[in-house]
């Protein structure tokens, strides 16, 4: 059944579209990132989340009309994953940023006539910390995608290291583009999701280069676009197989992995989509753009010799 | 052509396959409800296992096993209900032999006896999946700095004065003692003198119109020590305090320069913890200075005498204090709160270590019938604006908690009364109990999950990877048949050898962790796939099936070594950067990149060399 899969489609005659697509993308996500910023987490921010869980369904109002006339206005409260779930997140302000916050109104909420309940969970990060995981958040992407630089030059041929960057930089931006037009929370395991995203990425990259790598040194009558062309269609059904089957897993997690791991679940799935797409598109086209020809990849003489004698 | 592996790589397999069954099975055992018994001071031996056994045989507490672990005894039950009732009648029969027992509950491992022996143990799970509270704590290192250098103005003081020495002024500011002189030749002697004495500091001459000085600092080595010294007794402070609170396997390690991390499993009450941890509530002991006259006129003019200083009692009127205390709270070695049987009212009974109830002794018998004062000190903390920056200001609260006039001469032991409530005697012996904080410290990061969050985050968790890797071991077996199933065999590997290294490693599994987890079921299959690719292209290409298996492993080996290897390079940056979660992340991440090489490469060949290698196929089910 599978073999109908080798298909011949020309995805090069397509790039200019694609390039218009990414860069469209791109600025867009870029638009979204400098005007509506990023939803940021308590984790960034600094400040405090309570989520607790009544026995029953509850109303908010109440909740918030409490808050309110205890000092605490500026709380936010909602519904977390179900009616009778609340949350409530303290936005960080000078005078109290303290943990005992979390305490004055876990105290607050037993005295009012809301029902019992139990704490499900308390997150509390003093300011100077948020900034901390920030910027150890900010420099392990920096960190990363150098190395993967590094790496990638040293296995192949700079031109792919750009391509590989330029793809994994595509990705990176889109993913927190679409988090910000949505608003979606943007807490310290999106950001894990956000580099797992490199690695899957990349890992779907480097296996398109390695085919072209290949058919470079194989294939002596085509122009390199035949040759990525090519490429990218013998590697087309693993790079769909893959994805699929990694998506499946995904969708488990976001479906039944719980609130917690929502959203992470969520920067994973739209990584491997946009992934999926800049490693046939946004890594190739960059290299080609850059030059890369089949003199580039040949090995030394002597070894291609021994090459051709298996 | 034929495919097949020499024997010692099927018998290496087979061997690799039962160390991870061996290793994975733990996991499959669950807890036993438990009570753990540990004490404050010593480690329990097995002359106390069997004192605390009789005990409970005599008491009549019901439990399944009694055993010791490393310093504690545990204490397993059937039922949780068995567990909380015997705890309560346990912590009550102890406090009668030792208040210094402290009694926890917990979740112990049921594995076999014969698995432990191997070190064949479950995964530890993380707060996040158990519950509990994480906190992170900032030592002011500043303020303990303040302090020392506080008792060294102190002795510098003293000092000058057995030599003669006519200093003006000896003050403690912006981390430096400065001794003030009105005349430079005095200031140049006394230099010399001091450094002569003291080897600890940096002596430097400053001056301004009216005054001479010399500033005195640590030297940078002594600084580093006394930073280390700080960090060092918060941490054995916190241990105390930690198992006072009765909490079992309890997680306190440094962590960066000036922080704490405090892991607390199974802590109910946060807002209890977290008061106890972070209190830095000491007492100390001084005699009264003048009278009630000189005390109003002093809170009128805000002016103390020379040698006192002015403090509030609860009520808020006015006392004066003599600068030199009696004994601060470091020297009290143990504390319980009970109720005075005179006047009724919560008090705690205390007692001093040796150099304590020596002054204490010394000073009482030179001073019957004069009054002496308890003075409650305790630090707080806030961010106030600056310049639009946010600095940390610390207020120390003082407050005379009770002033009594000293009848006989006090030893080691004796009581202090005066207290609002029983809660705060209770609170207050705690802390007397489990010694100072060398330095204050601030909760900077807490994160808390509720027990039943805990167990939720476990059973979605769970149902999602299990579904998950069903829904791909379906994919896998319909898209590449037999193959498929040779790679779903290979994914199961895959799980058991993960579960196995994590479980052999002890690495906390949290929910990013089964995020993990998951991305890599997701991303094992991707060798699979690669190689099946690479083998139907050998096919369309007219090779033989034989060549073809070969070729398709061969060419695939060298793009799924690029592949993983980029992987687990950010795999490693996040595990270096990372913070907790996503350290946990990487861990199962890079061991699941690992493992699934193996079990996809070599796994996959051997049962397919196994299927097909020794026949002449005419074709394969792929």
């Amino acid at each position: 059944m599978g073999k109908k899969l080798f298909i011949d489609f020309d995805f090069m005659g397509l790039r200019k579209l694609a390039m218009g697509l990414s860069a469209t993308l791109i600025l867009i996500s870029l638009i979204s990132l400098a005007t509506l910023k990023l939803n940021l987490g308590i984790d960034f921010t600094g400040g405090s989340v309570i989520e607790v869980g009544y026995e029953q369904a509850v109303e908010l109002q109440p909740i918030r009309n409490m808050l309110e006339s205890n000092g605490f206005g500026d709380a936010i409260v909602q519904h977390f994953g179900s009616a009778s779930e609340v949350l409530i997140r303290l936005v960080p302000k000078v005078d109290q940023d303290k943990a005992e916050l979390s305490s004055q109104i876990i105290n607050l909420l037993s005295d009012a006539s809301t029902g019992s309940f139990d704490v499900r969970r308390v997150d509390f990060v003093g300011p100077q910390v948020g900034q901390e995981l920030a910027e150890d958040g900010g420099l392990a992407v920096l960190y990363a995608l150098i190395s993967i630089l590094i790496y990638v030059s040293i296995r192949f041929e700079y031109r792919f290291s750009l391509g590989a960057v330029a793809a994994l930089i595509h990705d990176v931006i889109i993913t927190l583009g679409i988090f910000s037009l949505l608003q979606l929370d943007f807490d310290l395991s999106v950001l894990a999701a956000v580099l797992a995203v490199i690695g899957y990425s990349l890992n779907d990259t480097i296996v398109v280069f390695d085919r072209i790598r290949e058919n470079f040194r194989k294939i002596r009558k085509k122009t390199s676009l035949e040759i990525t062309n090519t490429s990218i269609n013998q590697t087309f059904s693993r790079t769909l197989m893959t994805s699929l089957t990694t998506l499946l897993v995904l969708l488990s997690l976001f479906f039944l992995g719980g609130e917690v791991i929502h959203s992470f679940a969520l920067a994973l799935i739209i990584g491997v989509l946009v992934g999926t797409y800049s490693s046939i598109y946004v890594a190739t086209t960059t290299a080609l753009a850059l030059g890369i020809k089949r003199s580039d990849l040949l090995i030394p003489e002597k070894d291609s010799e021994e090459m051709a004698r298996p | 052509m034929v495919n097949h592996y020499p024997p010692w790589k099927n018998i290496l397999l087979i061997l690799v396959v039962l160390f991870g069954l061996l290793y994975a099975a733990p996991n499959l055992y669950g807890e036993d409800p438990a009570v753990q018994i540990s004490h404050r001071v010593k480690l329990i031996d097995d002359g106390e296992l069997g004192f605390i056994r009789d005990l409970l045989d005599s008491e009549g507490v019901k439990y399944r096993s009694i055993e010791l672990g490393s310093g504690f005894i545990l204490i397993r039950f059937d039922t949780a209900a068995e567990q909380l009732r015997a705890k309560t009648q346990i912590s009550k029969l102890l406090d009668k032999v030792d208040k210094r027992y402290g009694v926890a509950l917990n979740l112990a491992p049921a594995t076999p006896e014969w698995m432990t022996r191997i070190n064949a143990l479950p995964m530890y799970l993380g707060l996040d999946l158990r519950g509990g509270v994480h906190f992170l704590l900032e030592v002011d290192i500043e303020s303990a700095i303040e302090k020392s250098l506080k008792r060294s103005a102190d002795e510098i003081r003293v000092f000058m004065r057995g030599e003669k020495i006519r200093y003006k002024a000896v003050q403690v500011e912006s981390q430096t003692i400065k001794v003030r002189f009105s005349d430079e030749q005095i200031r140049d002697s006394a230099k010399e003198a001091l450094e002569d004495e003291y080897r600890d500091f940096l002596f430097a001459d400053s001056k301004d119109t009216r005054s001479w000085y010399i500033d005195i600092t640590f030297l940078a080595e002594v600084l580093e020590k006394e930073k280390k010294a700080a960090i060092e007794q918060n941490i054995s402070t916190l241990k105390n305090r930690v198992n006072e609170l009765g909490v079992a396997e309890p997680v306190i390690q440094r962590q960066g320069d000036d922080r704490v991390a405090v892991q607390l499993p199974g802590v109910q009450d946060t807002v209890r913890a977290k008061e106890i941890l972070g209190a830095t509530a000491t007492l100390e002991f001084r005699l009264v200075y003048g009278s009630f006259t000189d005390w109003s006129a002093a809170a009128a003019s805000g002016k103390s005498p020379i040698g006192a200083r002015l403090y509030r009692r609860s009520d808020g009127s006015p006392v004066l204090l003599k600068r030199s205390v009696i004994v601060t709270g470091d020297q009290i070695v143990g504390a319980a709160s009970g109720i005075d049987s005179r006047s009724g009212t919560p008090n705690v009974s205390i007692t001093m270590n040796a150099k304590g109830a020596d002054r204490m002794s010394k000073i009482t018998r030179d001073n019957i019938g004069k009054p002496m004062a308890v003075v409650f000190i305790e630090d707080k903390f806030e961010y106030r604006e600056v310049n639009g920056k946010r600095k940390r200001f610390k207020t120390t609260e003082t407050q005379v908690i009770n002033v009594a006039t000293i009848r006989d001469q006090l030893s080691k032991r004796f009581e202090i009364s005066g207290l609002d409530s029983t809660r705060e005697a209770r609170d207050l012996a705690l802390l007397l109990r489990a010694g100072a904080l060398r330095a204050p410290m601030l909760i900077v990061e807490e994160r808390t999950v509720g027990p039943s969050l805990g167990q939720e985050n476990i059973d979605k968790g769970f149902k999602s990877v299990v579904i998950g890797f069903i829904a791909v071991l379906i994919f896998m077996a319909v898209y590449y048949r037999l193959f498929g199933l040779v790679a779903d065999l290979a994914l199961t590997l895959n799980l058991v050898l993960l579960t196995a290294v994590l479980s052999l490693l002890q690495a906390t599994l949290t929910l990013p962790g089964i995020a993990g987890i998951v991305l890599t079921v997701g991303m094992a299959v991707d060798a699979n796939v690669l190689i099946f690719e690479r083998i139907r292209e050998e096919l369309r290409l007219g090779n033989t099936p034989q060549a073809s298996i070969y070729a398709g492993y061969e060419k695939a080996f060298g793009t799924i070594m690029d592949a993983n290897i980029t992987t687990l390079i950010v795999a490693i940056i996040l595990f270096a950067f990372g913070t907790g979660p996503i350290q946990g992340f990487a861990v199962t991440l890079s061991i699941g990149i690992l493992t699934s090489m193996f079990t996809a490469i070599f796994g996959t060949r051997a049962v397919i060399n196994l299927v097909y290698g020794r026949k002449s196929v005419q074709k394969l089910a792929i």
